[in-house]
């Protein structure tokens, strides 16, 4: 029985650099590390293909500097691709690689079919305007237009994600961490995306916080069935999260199989070292 | 109709950190029927749970073949299917059970046994229902339904990981020593509930340390000193 992924990534590259001709060619590069020594050029993402089947969770464990966010920023158009091929199978797109579709088209895709919640709620929230400012923005970019259906759409996301609602008009530059977080992921629900990405969401949070935001993952997976990307370095957040996992150094995928797999049975070096050093 | 046949199968275990392969197990073979009980033994060490795990696909098989019939696949080898093919099976067929309660936390039991139907498509209503039938069968007392099961004893973390993975009604139920360090009240609870399982035609894989409290319900025995199974006739291990 063949099952169709909703998002399809193949062979993604992305490098900082122009490249010199002792790096441009991939046999010669040193694997070791994922810059070259002579030019400089950073290749943060090497050929990097993965599948995202709806309603799962994919995790993606690795050091900083191993490329997780960066692969994040390309799917989300925040950084263009240097070479690479993403489909979404999702209603009208089908088929189109969507890295080389015109700005309009990703803005699209952007309104209608993703939600993004970075590590720092500076980068997903407008910290002056009011939380449900911010929700209605990304409302009315997905083509909403009438004010009291986006309010009450707004006020309905925040009490889901336990904002008191008598401070929904507040700023979130006046939250705490955890709060920011959660209006940041309120935001990206509001356009009910069916892809959601999540970049190393629970970072910096204290414990308590933190699995308030994990178990508020974990609900709307289960009640909206929303396929997630979760990039994490914290291998307890992908043991709770993630269904599948994938394993980054370097810019390359080195590991990948089902969670409990990759935390019990590791294959390769690097993961072994990683999974070995959990407390 | 043969549910799972094991063939000439094995695991290594590489730590590149000290530069050495060991090889677990090798050249395991059995073959189960529906309905059938077969039981692990063998010194601790020895490589049972590998086995098991590695059916679960815990561990990553390196060597031989798994053949598991499937409801929904058809005749599928667990060593080579996709990562998604046994999420569906771990989800719909294959249950799994060991003495450890791997669960969510800040979850209550209740909710886990729902999660577990939920999982598999049933109705919330439903659900609640199932719940609490498969808590009350397992005998887990209801103060603890809404408790989280972090504080719950070993017998009672037991029962809770039994009525998760039962809820399911898995066509093959794995047991890795749920009878380990439970007492001798709590182990015939065990033994009936497998009792029950067995009865309504659950195959089960089970590994136990002390095989003669199985006596009478284990249609195999496999003895990893001797890598082959055996059948075994009325509760008595035929050595022929």
């Amino acid at each position: 029985m063949h099952e169709e992924p909703i998002l399809q990534v193949r062979n993604l590259n992305k490098q900082f650099g122009n490249g010199c001709t002792h790096c441009r060619n991939k046999v010669d590069r040193q694997l070791e590390k994922n810059y070259c020594p002579i030019c400089g050029t950073v290749y943060a993402c090497q050929d990097v293909s993965l599948d995202l089947f709806p309603g799962e969770i994919l995790g993606i464990v690795g050091e900083s500097g191993s490329g997780k966010s960066t692969m994040m920023q390309c799917l989300y158009f925040d950084a263009p691709v240097t070479s690479g091929e993403a489909f979404i199978y999702n209603g009208e797109l089908n088929g189109l690689n969507v890295f080389q579709l015109s700005p309009q088209k990703q803005r699209y895709i952007r309104n209608h079919k993703y939600g993004m919640v970075y590590q720092n709620p500076v980068n997903g929230l407008k910290m002056n305007f009011s939380s449900i400012g911010n929700i209605a923005e990304k409302l009315i970019a997905a083509g909403n237009r009438h004010v009291s259906s986006m309010e009450s759409t707004g006020n309905k996301l925040l009490e889901h994600v336990q904002i008191p609602l008598f401070r929904s008009k507040e700023e979130p530059q006046n939250f705490s961490g955890g709060m920011q977080q959660r209006v940041q992921i309120a935001k990206a629900l509001s356009n009910n995306p069916p892809i959601l990405f999540l970049d190393e969401v629970t970072t910096g949070l204290d414990l308590s916080v933190q699995a308030n935001v994990l178990d508020l993952i974990k609900q709307i997976q289960r009640e909206w069935g929303i396929s997630m990307i979760v990039v994490s370095h914290d291998l307890a957040v992908i043991r709770m999260l993630a269904d599948r996992t994938m394993v980054m150094l370097n810019g390359s995928v080195i590991e990948e199989g089902l969670t409990d797999q990759i935390l019990e049975d590791p294959q390769h070096a690097y993961t072994q070292r990683l999974v070995y050093s959990l407390l | 109709m043969t549910m799972l046949q094991v063939k000439d199968f094995g695991k290594r275990f590489t730590i590149h950190h000290l530069g050495k392969t060991r090889q677990a197990v090798e050249h395991i073979q059995f073959s189960l029927e529906q309905g059938e009980f077969l039981g692990i033994v063998g010194k601790s060490g020895s490589g049972k749970s590998t086995i098991l795990k590695s059916i679960y696909r815990t561990y990553r098989p390196d060597e031989g073949s798994m053949i598991y019939h499937s409801a929904r696949y058809g005749f599928i080898d667990l060593t080579d299917a996709t990562e998604r093919e046994i999420l569906y099976l771990r989800k719909h067929e294959i249950g799994y059970v060991s003495q450890f309660l791997n669960v969510m936390p800040r979850t209550t039991s209740r909710e886990l046994v729902e999660k577990a139907l939920l999982e598999m498509g049933a109705t919330e209503q439903a659900a609640k229902i199932e719940a609490e039938k498969a808590l009350t069968h397992f005998e887990l007392d209801p103060k603890l339904w809404d408790h989280y099961p972090n504080t719950f004893s070993g017998g009672e973390k037991l029962r809770l990981n039994i009525a998760m993975a039962t809820v399911k009604k898995p066509r093959l139920l794995l047991l890795d020593e749920p009878t380990a360090s439970l007492d001798q009240q709590s182990k015939i609870k065990v033994r009936e509930i497998i009792e029950k399982l067995k009865a309504s035609g659950t195959t089960l894989v089970g590994i136990f340390h002390d095989i003669e409290f199985m006596d009478g319900l284990c249609d195999h025995v496999f003895d990893m000193q001797f890598s082959q199974d055996k059948f075994v006739k009325e509760g008595v291990i035929d050595e022929s």
